[in-house]
């Protein structure tokens, strides 16, 4: 700021530019940043004091109750933790395979544009019509149950599917050529330049890509509903085909209960929950990436 | 594999001796290498190359011997690197780019039917432009060709004959573990041409190697050139005349339009060219 606030004395003849419209966006675009960053806080402070009390271990390890001094999460951490496990496994293979094939084999033609065109419409897809192809595609077709961990897994997989495949794609476009000229120039084939050269230079970018997608998905309710994932079990999944609950449908079951401890009590411990839970698994991730970074 | 074919002839395929032993082929080798000096090793015949509709190169026709350096100069976007990437099949990347007439490496056209270009850039390395080393420890760059071309022998001996050879290993004896990105810009240069020659491969493109690099690394590489004309067959790439007077044994004269103008000993072009066009070019009057 000490430019702006120089005394008109100091003026060494070469006159004086205004620098109103400086000082009046800086304002601006701070004010722009502490709207959203206050919000958020004060949400989470909100949520947080709530949940003081209602959050212990009792809350972690007991099945859900009628009695809000008794009810527990157990079921429904367990069932969104098992859930995420098998989004990873399935969108990660799925979405660098793709990937890797639209950035490093496909030509350019019309059927890659349209192709590309299309997935970039999927990611922007409201994820209750996902729910609807789960219902249609994984129940009635395949009949692996109605709200079963896979059907819920499966269906929400195909809704951050493009997500994952487009951040994947940009972190792969970002290996500069001039690494994969040095490997072709070394006699290297596709798959080894891809393997070598590409992919380890690219695998920071696309984890970080996939853990953002990860934090939608462990947040997403519409599909489960869809695909009539039960809001509240009271045992914790035993198979893969065993009825599943969720972090954010016992949640919203809670606050549709009539009694105010439900409504501000549980529900804020339940959020807590499932805020701490995302925070961990995208730490874990962020770890891992940069392991990873380090290592190339 | 096609690469069998290519080879057949009198040269040894690096498929048959993978793994260069240290020691046995230092001097002895290249003294009677340079007895063979003066075969031609690459040969252009009616080249032409077209990216889309531009043509690039209109009907080369050259002869490179083996184990000279030959120096390709000319102004800018005159075909000379177009020129160099046709040799090891680089353009194929290209999707635009299209071929016609013969390029014989070893007497073999390289763009027939059954020419693997992986099996070809096997037995053509390439230097880039710019350094471009792998965001890999030393050891794991310059080993990148060994691995890649599943060659096997004892990789600590080849990769510090490659380094010593590249003028590098006294430099990084100590730190092979580190990342080749640490390296100066210098340094990083000779770190490729390291990794470029630890497969033994016959041949050696420079794209204008020393143009991203200071006067002191610049002489470094210079240097280093010309010593490994005694084992391997140099093509250069260079914009800097003065730098293909001072280390080519041969060179290539290509002007606007992709065409060949003159093609005849180092001293000669320098000093007596045929052509007033390459004369002019190489007295500064144009390009």
């Amino acid at each position: 700021m000490a430019a702006e606030t120089q005394d008109k004395s100091a003026d060494a003849g070469f006159g004086q530019v205004s620098r109103t419209k400086d000082v009046a966006f800086r304002l601006l675009a701070l004010a722009a940043t502490l709207i959203g960053i206050v919000a958020l806080a004060a949400l989470l402070l909100n949520v947080a004091v709530d949940a003081v009390g209602w959050l212990d271990w009792g809350f972690l390890t007991s099945p859900p109750h009628p009695n809000p001094y008794e009810a527990g999460f157990l079921p429904a951490l367990v069932g969104s933790i098992a859930i995420m496990l098998l989004i990873a496994l399935v969108t990660f293979p799925l979405g660098v395979g793709a990937a890797i094939y639209l950035e490093e084999y496909a030509s350019d033609g019309y059927l890659t544009r349209f192709i590309q065109l299309n997935i970039a419409n999927l990611a922007g897809v409201p994820s209750v019509v996902y729910g609807l192809l789960g219902l249609g595609l994984f129940i009635g077709l395949f009949n692996i149950g109605y709200g079963s961990v896979l059907a819920a897994a499966f269906t929400v997989s195909l809704l951050i599917l493009p997500i994952v495949i487009i951040s994947a794609q940009e972190a792969i476009r970002s290996v500069p050529d001039s690494q994969r000229q040095a490997s072709y120039g070394m006699g290297a084939t596709k798959w080894q330049t891809i393997r070598n050269v590409v992919l380890p230079r690219a695998m920071p970018g696309i984890m970080t890509g996939t853990i953002l997608a990860l934090g939608r998905a462990i947040g997403e309710t519409a599909p489960l509903i869809m695909i009539a994932a039960p809001t509240t079990v009271f045992g914790i999944p035993n198979g893969p085909l065993s009825k599943v609950s969720a972090m954010p449908m016992q949640i919203y079951n809670w606050a549709s209960y009539p009694q105010t401890e439900f409504q501000y009590g549980v529900v804020a411990a339940g959020v807590v929950t499932l805020l701490v839970v995302l925070l961990t698994i995208n730490s874990i991730a962020i770890i891992i990436r940069n392991r990873y970074q380090q290592r190339t | 594999m096609s690469n069998e074919q290519m080879t057949s002839s009198e040269t040894e395929s690096t498929d048959d001796q993978p793994a260069p032993t240290p020691g046995t082929d230092g001097l002895a080798d290249s003294t009677e290498a340079r007895q063979t000096t003066g075969q031609t090793l690459l040969e252009a015949q009616d080249l032409d190359v077209y990216y889309g509709d531009e043509q690039a190169l209109q009907s080369v026709d050259i002869e490179i011997p083996e184990k000279q350096v030959t120096a390709v100069i000319g102004p800018s976007g005159c075909g000379k690197s177009t020129f160099l990437r046709c040799v090891n099949r680089m353009n194929d990347l290209v999707d635009a780019a299209h071929i016609d007439g013969e390029l014989l490496f070893d007497g073999k056209d390289v763009y027939a039917d059954d020419v693997d270009p992986v099996a070809l850039r096997r037995k053509i390395g390439m230097v880039f432009q710019s350094p471009n080393p792998f965001p890999k420890s030393i050891y794991d760059n310059v080993a990148y060709g060994l691995n890649v071309q599943g060659i096997e022998g004892d990789y600590d001996a080849i990769v510090e004959k490659a380094l010593r050879r590249a003028a590098l290993w006294d430099e990084v004896k100590d730190q092979l573990d580190s990342s080749g990105l640490d390296l100066s810009g210098g340094q990083q240069q000779r770190l490729c041409i390291a990794r470029a020659i630890a497969p033994d491969p016959d041949v050696l493109l420079m794209d204008e190697p020393a143009s991203a690099l200071d006067p002191v690394a610049t002489s470094k590489i210079e240097d280093l050139i010309e010593e490994l004309a005694e084992e391997y067959t140099v093509v250069i790439v260079t914009h800097n005349m003065q730098q293909a007077a001072r280390i080519s044994d041969k060179t290539a004269v290509f002007l606007t339009g992709g065409e060949l103008a003159e093609f005849d000993d180092t001293d000669k072009i320098f000093e007596n060219p045929e052509s007033q066009r390459v004369e002019d070019y190489i007295t500064g009057k144009f390009g």
